[in-house]
């Protein structure tokens, strides 16, 4: 493993799963929740529509999802990498 | 038995049971007072973090926002569990790695400067005193309700019993009894819930319920609420009324200040390995996510509850709920025992001998009550934080739900008011006076400082508990903010980033938090003192952007300043790059460790 990490594998492919993962994190919160609401608006969910949900249940689901996708991505990369805890 | 010796048994056991567990897992060794390197499993850890994390804000003040204003609240859902994806993604494996206790000694450390870790301190110290007003806020409402006395006493006896709890300080320590807490927590909140899902909607998950069928009319419950409000000239429910912008800096500003929160990054300190903090954030966000994904769904039912018992007869056009009937009427004793709090009144403007409730500020509604002769809205008051605590009585559930709720909401209030105590008290005497002022005070001297310091802040707190700038959930969004814009930005930067160094992040500490600080006072009072404000949140200094969501205005700033300030002084020491990339990588983390 190289010294520096802005030119190690390891460093890069963590801060690529992280850039995924807050992309989507971003976009069920803040987008479908709130600013493309408006566009969801078609897509009826329960006496009201799926912008609705995302904010007040799919949102919280979906963060679930992304924390225990990166816990068990990192700790594989860690291993490939060879640098996880021994 | 009358409700009153129900509340006392329920209380009063769940606090033995604490207590009692305390004791038990203390008889085993005082030096696991931290758990450092002992093998808290993920879950275990991720139940007592979920248990110091929910608060009265959570859990007696959230639904009840949500309930009077509907989707606009939504931030708080979103807001509050959103940043556990900051905090397991950005900041607890790598401050695992690091491996120290505490977050400002972190900031010492990495930006090489007394300073920093001092200006950290203080960020604590003040983002952690404007949450504790926010609990204390919610520990009066608990306490009136639950020994029948007027909100004030209420609070002052509060105070009391959370100075006795933090004192008594090592139960904090005790995961163990956090795991207790967190239990009669979540039980306390969800029973209820299901119990009025289930009368609502057949459907017994409160989250599935919401966007379920009501039983009774058989449109969808949401619809249904959308159309009993709107009649009475309110919002709807489910539709956006507030300025989007407002309410994406106030979400945002709510997640980075969860990640920013030292109370809660320390838990992600003492799990035996950094892989271990990554599944402990997962676990901490599926325990806060049964109360959250419930919430929303206590909030509308409870709306739609309260509504139909003021409009009994199906609607406006049936009449209003009596007088007598709220005196007599059995249905009705919650708003008898809520009045003494002084949290719930009504008054029969006009006197018809009936209690109309609408919202009079709607011009159709103006017009509509001078036909029918009404003189404005007669439930004169209903406030938000009352909700939870009240709804099982709302809803007739039997006394022993009541008990439950009763003990839940004290769990929350006092585990979280206690441990934010026995934060400052520690930031204050070892981190200030041993850290900074005075490095050879006795430890007795130390002890002594750090007991002063606890009364001072729940003086403080109590003092503007009486009077605080909001709700209990608005009053801790403001303490948000404030970690927010201070110590979120400074902990993100020095392990993202190689190159900010010292003078850069104390500079950006400073101004994130001065200019959130005089934001907030500008809207809510100078150190929150009601009356010496210059602004208020309905008409903000800047366009949209209420006090509660300055916090992300305030990172930004923070992160700004830094970096501009790093350009054009001294490069961070080969030393620090070095700690930099060691943090980055997980192998070879040991134990964590005390200085």
């Amino acid at each position: 493993m190289s010294e520096n990490s802005s030119n190690n594998g390891y460093w890069s492919a963590n801060m690529r799963i992280i850039s995924i993962s807050l992309v989507i994190w971003a976009l069920v919160s803040f987008g479908f929740g709130i600013l493309l609401r408006p566009l969801l608006s078609g897509i009826a969910v329960g006496g009201t529509d799926l912008g609705f949900w995302f904010a007040q249940q799919g949102s919280i689901l979906v963060f679930l999802a992304i924390i225990f996708f990166y816990a068990f991505r990192m700790n594989k990369v860690d291993r490939e990498h060879g640098v996880d805890e021994e | 038995m009358d409700q009153f010796t129900i509340n006392l048994l329920f209380v009063g056991s769940s606090f033995a049971l604490y207590i009692g567990i305390a004791i038990w897992a203390r008889a085993g060794s005082t030096s696991e007072f931290y758990a450092a390197g002992r093998g808290v499993h993920p879950v275990t850890n991720g139940m007592a973090t979920a248990a110091d994390w929910m608060s009265a804000a959570s859990f007696i003040s959230m639904a009840g926002l949500i309930a009077f204003t509907g989707y606009d609240n939504s931030s708080f859902l979103m807001g509050w569990t959103g940043g556990y994806v900051l905090l397991a993604l950005l900041l607890a494996p790598y401050l695992r790695k690091f491996g120290k206790f505490t977050v400002s000694e972190f900031i010492g450390d990495r930006f090489y400067s007394q300073t920093a870790r001092i200006v950290a301190v203080v960020c604590l110290i003040v983002a952690s005193t404007t949450y504790v007003i926010g609990q204390m806020t919610g520990v009066g409402v608990a306490f009136g309700r639950f020994l029948e006395v007027d909100n004030t006493t209420g609070l002052l006896i509060g105070a009391c019993v959370v100075f006795a709890y933090a004192v008594f300080g090592g139960m904090k320590g005790v995961t163990y009894t956090q795991v207790a807490q967190y239990v009669v927590l979540i039980t306390a909140y969800t029973i209820p819930a299901i119990f009025i899902s289930l009368q609502l909607t057949g459907n017994p998950i409160p989250g599935l319920g919401l966007f379920g069928d009501d039983v009774a009319s058989g449109v969808p419950l949401l619809t249904k609420l959308d159309q009993v409000v709107t009649e009475l000239g309110f919002n709807s429910y489910t539709a956006h009324h507030s300025n989007t912008l407002n309410m994406v800096l106030f979400t945002l500003s709510l997640m980075i200040g969860t990640a920013g929160l030292p109370h809660v990054i320390m838990r992600f300190f003492t799990v035996p390995k950094v892989s271990d903090a990554r599944w402990s954030a997962g676990w901490a966000l599926v325990f806060i996510a049964l109360l959250y994904l419930t919430a929303p769904a206590v909030g509308a039912m409870a709306r739609l509850n309260i509504t139909e018992m003021m409009w009994p007869n199906g609607g406006i056009n049936g009449g209003a709920v009596s007088v007598e009937a709220i005196a007599d009427d059995p249905k009705y004793d919650w708003m008898d025992t809520w009045q003494k709090t002084g949290l719930l009144d009504w008054e029969d403007k006009n006197g018809d001998g009936k209690i109309q409730y609408y919202n009079d500020k709607n011009a159709e509604m103006q017009t509509l009550a001078e036909e029918k002769g009404w003189k404005g809205n007669e439930l004169t008051k209903f406030n938000r934080d009352i909700l939870v605590l009240a709804n099982p009585e709302i809803a007739n559930l039997p006394s022993w739900v009541i008990g439950l709720v009763a003990a839940g909401g004290l769990a929350a209030a006092l585990s979280t008011a206690a441990g934010l105590l026995l934060a400052i008290s520690s930031a204050v005497s070892h981190d200030l006076i041993k850290g900074a002022y005075n490095p050879k005070i006795s430890e007795k001297g130390e002890l002594l400082s750090a007991r002063i310091a606890m009364a001072v802040a729940i003086v403080v707190a109590t003092y503007l508990g009486l009077n605080p700038p909001g709700f209990a959930a608005q009053t801790v969004a403001l303490a948000f903010g404030l970690a927010a814009a201070s110590i979120f930005p400074a902990l993100m930067m020095g392990i993202f980033s190689t190159r900010i160094n010292n003078i850069g992040a104390v500079s950006g500490m400073l101004a994130g938090l001065v200019v959130t600080l005089v934001y907030i006072f500008l809207h809510k009072g100078w150190f929150f003192i009601p009356g010496t404000n210059s602004f208020t949140d309905a008409d903000p200094l800047l366009g949209p952007i209420k006090s509660t969501s300055f916090g992300a205005i305030g990172a930004a700033v923070n992160f700004l300043v830094a970096y501009v300030v790093t350009g054009m002084t001294k490069e961070t020491p080969q030393a620090i790059k070095d700690l930099v990339e060691s943090v980055r990588v997980p192998r070879g983390a040991g134990v964590a460790q005390d200085h």
